[in-house]
């Protein structure tokens, strides 16, 4: 039971960590991305496009591609011309909701179901996924799961231990002491936007591929703001983004519990935990929360630094 | 004056940086120049900033760069350290023209700045910024250590793993020129390094700066300061209006001719506006004790002072001593934590910062005069705004105010700054008030506007306003007050009638406690 | 007349041109896809304009709650905060009114209606009061606490419609329909209801608050200087953009409850199909003025009505109608960025 519990857990925890690591590096930069959601749409409908054809693997990949590609419009914009970002974001995100809905109906008629789909198969660790209790959770787990747990070291390195992280990290906090450093703050927020919209295409892809097994519209259902939510819950840090989506994970697994056990706990409950979670971080009830000091302002704050 | 120099070295063999255009004319001190910049011209707009001007600094010395506010000494630097491009002319160091197109290819070639303006990163640790502004590797551990090491090789005490956010203006004063030295500067480029610090951090600047040229190093300090340069430069040179009008060892220049050169000519002081036989008191501080926001400065403390009717009251002071929250306070906009002032009639604030705290840029010019006057008759009635009358006011304002604008209708953010400030003035004067309080009122105008902008003032006081008024400038504040005060540190000295520039310096650095806290972070150059 | 800068044209051009942007853009996507524009498009055409009946009781019923909404969103947005919880706060004043019009069933219908309608604004206000007091308190941005606040209100109606507010049955995921009394009256031989007369009224009141009255003044400097309104006009900035966000809440709210007693009749699981956001598009469009919301409203719900006679007549799936309203958007953002790149005075 518990064993199924955690694995159930880190399952659902794996596409908001993808997601949540890249907005991490998203939001040093001093960038909030709300196309998170539209990225992940669409690494969806890509990975269920691809992989129909090219197998599981090809799946996710296009999703990869996929979001970048979303991720790319919304820097155009956001950055590109310093549009604000919120609206730029929701915007992405509604086109993304449209685009990827009129594509499916194309493809697959508008019925709303979906293809079956070849899925990502478990891969386990040799002799480690026997462990008891978290053998199966954490190394009995398809790839995206994997590459969600390497991303979050890997994006603590890159921003912590690498030149362009510290160079994002000083455009995130304050855009005109960059510049003056040499950071060329846009590209650094650019790729680092770009960097947000892969991952977030993986995670839609993993949702596909590793989950569900098929395509429906909107079936991201809000992860690419929950993802945010993780963000801001984890203190703006991949370590605190792991810890943040494991809780998130482990509260939606714990539905599953409490249905099995016959408990009736509305599951809406549980729907609505993460977000009152992070509105309680924000207040400052758990741990004092600071985030990188241009984060939203875009160009407003930062016009004149460049003449 | 382009011909100041000392003798021409004959000796020196390397070439002089070619130009396809006009045949430079760089300068030539006695030394090889590690910095030199020929004919450098920079237009903005309409405003000319540089117009053709040669500039150079040796090894082993110190180049104080003088001029007033706007008369392109920053401009200038900005051109030698990559972050704005010329017009014309170039830049050489180690005597070859060299490609500057960013502060990195600066520091590549041996620059280092310390800007105006604090350029470290507030949530980033002093190792931290140091790292990010030499290009280091981002390894923490080793990155403190150099750190340390490099600023105690400075003399300079500053604690590696510190949060430069957190630390004194003077210790991010010393921070920033850590920065400017880590990648292996040897020229370093100091833009008014010391508005912000106390007495005391100025002498340990002077110090540091010395011991870098005396290993080998050339510094160029920009300053307004006369005294300064005299004190600490080998050479000097003055810029006027874009113009080289001096240039020179420091030893052969006095004061006099420094500040001719500077400012055209003598500063004639203005006969004072006679208040009337009894002067009313228009406000009155009693031990006023006003806080300062965080980091900025020491705030007001303990402050005395009575402002009549057709007074016009000059602050003396430098940068973050008091004198923002004394006229902050006087206006009404910020509390006080002890004492009291008691004020009869309306005040307005004329702020510091026309374009975000004084205008609405996208609102139109009628809007905007609603602003400060929308309570008025005429303006509103019963909570209604009358519009076609407000831009009939507006529109009279226009004229006469002289502001030039296509008409009331247009937005704010299409006028020249000249006459942004002279609608914030207008605006201000509309009110009728009792009290007019001027923040630096002719911030980063030219001349003409400036003279409109005193001579506004001066009337308001001839109709009878009281006018509190400060200036970075001590040339304005004696140009424009009839009685002047200095605030110092936090509290507020009178000077008596007829002080001269002296005697009002003296009595501005004169305090131990002047500039703890940080600067406004907001500010940019 | 109003204030002198609402005479500016040229942000109607831009807005014209992003408009003609999304259209061709989507033109251009029909073609692609192996579509006919033309029979798509006029498909569209008669779906929103066709006849008396599809313009009153499908694209002006579709506009009525993104007038509404886009009013609340605008208000927000000219005092300083951007509000993007509307549907949430939507869902929290549909909630509201549902409940009111249960209590009040009894009552006559002019008595009732406006009851329900206040439960409403006060649900509505109430859902964003955390978002407000977060940013006056904490100094938290509104932009993430609205856009979280959205997601509970949606579990919440989730909630209500498998839990209290259940139809008696139990079988649906819906509440019982509401009283009579509380209805709306509708346009005779249409289904468009009085909810639309509700949006034309806010719209004028909120041009004449923001045009004439020097509260509304206070309020668009206090948005577009907040410095410069507190130092010279002595307003506190932060409060006005408070009041602005808990009216827009409010203003979200009162759509919520015109939804369920013009529309539906009871509360639904998935009332809004993104009306908060469209809304967004809506309000930017007309700039932020009240009267050309009402237009550029009428003009979205015309899209979307049309939306769904394209797919039934071209097969053209009608979520496309999103993508244009996307590009909608960013082809205005991306107009007033540039707009702002202009260089500004020199000697500044």
């Amino acid at each position: 039971m518990i064993t199924g519990f955690l694995a159930a857990a880190v399952r659902i925890a794996s596409p908001l960590l993808l997601a949540a690591v890249g907005e991490v590096v998203s939001q040093r930069g001093g960038t909030i991305n709300l196309g998170l959601e539209g990225a992940m749409l669409a690494g969806a409908l890509a990975a269920a496009l691809a992989a129909g054809g090219g197998g599981a693997e090809a799946g996710l990949l296009a999703a990869a591609v996929a979001g970048l590609a979303v991720a790319a419009i919304f820097a155009l914009v956001a950055i590109g011309a310093g549009a604000d970002q919120i609206i730029a974001g929701t915007a992405v995100t509604l086109g993304a909701v449209g685009l990827t809905g009129a594509v499916f109906r194309t493809a697959f008629g508008s019925a709303g179901t979906g293809p079956t789909l070849p899925m990502l198969e478990p891969l386990a660790v040799p002799g480690l996924w026997r462990m008891p209790l978290i053998g199966e959770a954490l190394f009995r787990q398809p790839l995206p799961t994997y590459l969600a747990f390497a991303a979050v070291p890997a994006a603590w390195w890159v921003l912590f231990r690498t030149r362009w992280g510290r160079a994002l990290r000083a455009a995130g906090e304050d855009a005109a002491s960059a510049r003056a450093a040499g950071v060329p703050v846009r590209r650094v927020r650019g790729v680092a936007v770009l960097a947000g919209g892969l991952l977030a295409g993986l995670a839609g892809g993993s949702l596909v591929l590793a989950q569900v097994g098929t395509f429906a519209e909107k079936m991201t259902a809000g992860r690419g703001f929950v993802a945010i939510a993780i963000v801001v819950l984890g203190r703006w840090h991949p370590v605190g983004a792991l810890a943040a989506a494991l809780l998130f994970g482990a509260l939606q697994a714990l539905q599953f519990v409490f249905q099995a056990m016959g408990l009736d706990v509305p599951y809406q409950l549980f729907l609505m935990l993460p977000y009152l979670l992070t509105l309680l971080a924000l207040a400052g009830a758990v741990g004092r929360v600071r985030a990188p000091g241009e984060l939203g302002r875009g160009e407003r704050g930062t016009g004149s630094g460049e003449r | 004056m382009r011909d100041g120099q000392g003798g021409r070295d004959g000796r020196d063999g390397r070439d002089d940086p070619p130009s396809p255009s006009q045949p430079p004319q760089p300068p030539q001190p006695s030394q090889p120049s590690l910095l030199s910049l020929s004919a450098i011209s920079k237009r903005f707009g309409p405003v000319t900033a540089l117009d053709g001007v040669d500039f150079a600094v040796a090894a082993g010395e110190v180049h104080a760069l003088l001029g007033e506010n706007g008369a392109g000494k920053s401009t200038l630097m900005h051109v030698a350290y990559g972050l704005v491009a010329p017009d014309a002319g170039v830049v050489s160091v180690d005597g070859h023209p060299a490609t500057i197109r960013s502060p990195r290819d600066a520091r590549r070639l041996g620059l280092g700045m310390v800007h105006q303006h604090f350029t470290s990163v507030p949530a980033f640790t002093v190792a931290e910024n140091v790292a990010l502004a030499a290009g280091w590797p981002a390894r923490p551990r080793e990155n403190a250590h150099r750190v340390g090491e490099l600023a105690a090789r400075l003399g300079l005490a500053l604690d590696p793993a510190a949060r430069a956010g957190l630390l004194s203006v003077g210790l991010r004063q010393r921070l920033e020129i850590v920065k400017a030295l880590a990648p292996g500067a040897r020229v370093l480029l100091l833009d008014e390094p010391t508005g912000v610090l106390a007495p005391a951090e100025v002498e340990d600047l002077f110090a540091t700066v010395r011991g870098f040229v005396r290993e080998g190093g050339a510094a160029v300090l920009i300053t307004h300061a006369l005294d300064e340069a005299l004190a600490v430069a080998d050479r000097v040179t003055v810029l006027r209006a874009g113009r080289v009008t001096l240039s020179g060892p420091a030893a052969e220049q006095d004061h006099d001719a420094l500040a001719r050169a500077m400012l055209g000519t003598e500063p004639a002081r203005h006969a004072p506006v006679l208040p009337s036989i009894r002067p009313a008191v228009v406000v009155r501080f009693d031990r006023v004790t006003i806080p300062a926001e965080a980091g900025r400065g020491p705030g007001a403390r303990d402050v005395s002072l009575t402002v009549h009717a057709g007074e016009i009251v000059g602050v003396a002071a430098v940068e973050g001593n008091g004198q923002r929250e004394l006229l902050r306070g006087a206006a009404g906009v910020l509390a006080l934590a002890r004492g009291s002032l008691d004020r009869t009639g309306e005040a307005v604030l004329i702020p510091e910062d026309r374009t975000t705290e004084a205008l609405l840029p996208d609102l139109s010019l009628t809007e905007n005069a609603a602003l400060g006057l929308a309570d008025r008759p005429g303006w509103s009635e019963r909570g209604l705004m009358r519009w076609r009358e407000a831009r009939q006011r507006t529109a009279v304002l226009l004229r006469e105010h002289d502001v030039r604008a296509p008409g009331p209708d247009v937005t704010a953010r299409t006028l020249s700054g000249g006459n942004q400030q002279k609608l914030v003035v207008a605006r201000a004067l509309a009110a009728e008030p009792a009290l007019v309080v001027a923040e630096h009122p002719a911030r980063g105008l030219d001349i003409g506007a400036t003279r409109a902008v005193h001579a506004e003032l001066r009337r308001a006081a001839a109709a009878g306003a009281a006018v509190l008024f400060h200036s970075p400038y001590l040339d304005e504040v004696l140009g424009l007050a009839t009685r002047v005060v200095v605030m110092t540190g936090g509290r507020l000295v009178e000077v008596g009638a007829g002080a001269g520039r002296e005697e009002v310096g003296r009595v501005m650095v004169g305090s131990k406690v002047a500039g703890q806290g940080s600067k406004d972070a907001g500010a940019r150059p | 007349m109003s204030a002198p800068s609402t005479f500016d044209l040229r942000p109607l051009t831009t807005s014209a041109l992003a408009l003609a942007a999304g259209l061709v853009l989507l033109a251009a996507g029909l073609a692609a896809a192996g579509h006919d524009p033309a029979a798509a498009l006029g498909a569209m055409w008669r779906g929103a304009f066709g006849s008396w009946y599809a313009f009153t009781s499908a694209t002006l019923l579709r506009a009525t709650p993104l007038i509404v909404i886009g009013l609340g969103f605008a208000l927000a947005l000219r005092g300083g905060a951007l509000n993007i919880g509307a549907e949430g706060q939507f869902y929290a004043g549909a909630i509201a009114a549902t409940w009111a019009a249960f209590q009040l069933g009894a009552l006559p219908a002019p008595l009732a209606i406006p009851l329900t309608w206040l439960a409403a604004l006060a649900g509505g206000a109430l859902w964003v009061l955390v978002p407000v007091v977060l940013k006056r308190r904490f100094g938290v941005l509104e932009v993430i606490s609205t856009l979280l606040l959205n997601f509970v209100a949606e579990a919440l109606v989730s909630l209500m419609v498998q839990g209290p507010m259940q139809e008696p049955a139990g079988i649906y995921p819906q509440s019982a329909p509401i009283p009579a009394a509380a209805r709306l009256p509708l346009l005779p031989g249409t289904r468009l209801h009085a909810g639309f007369l509700v949006a034309l009224a806010l719209a004028a009141a909120m041009a004449f608050l923001l045009a004439r009255t020097v509260w509304g003044f206070r309020l668009r400097a206090a948005g577009a200087a907040p410095r410069a309104a507190e130092l010279i006009g002595r307003v506190d900035a932060g409060r006005f953009a408070g009041v602005a966000l808990l009216a827009s809440g409010a203003i979200a709210g009162l759509a919520g409850a015109l939804e369920v007693s013009g529309v539906s009749y009871a509360l639904y699981q998935n009332l809004s199909p993104g009306y908060g956001f469209t809304a967004i598009a809506v309000a930017l469009l007309a700039r932020g003025h009240p009267l050309g919301i009402v237009a550029s409203g009428i003009l979205f719900g015309a899209l979307e009505a049309g939306a769904g006679a394209m797919q039934r007549e071209a097969g053209v799936p009608s979520v496309t109608v999103y993508v244009v309203e996307a590009v909608v958007i960013l082809a205005v953002l991306l107009a007033d960025a540039r707009g702002r790149s202009t260089p500004a005075v020199a000697g500044a």
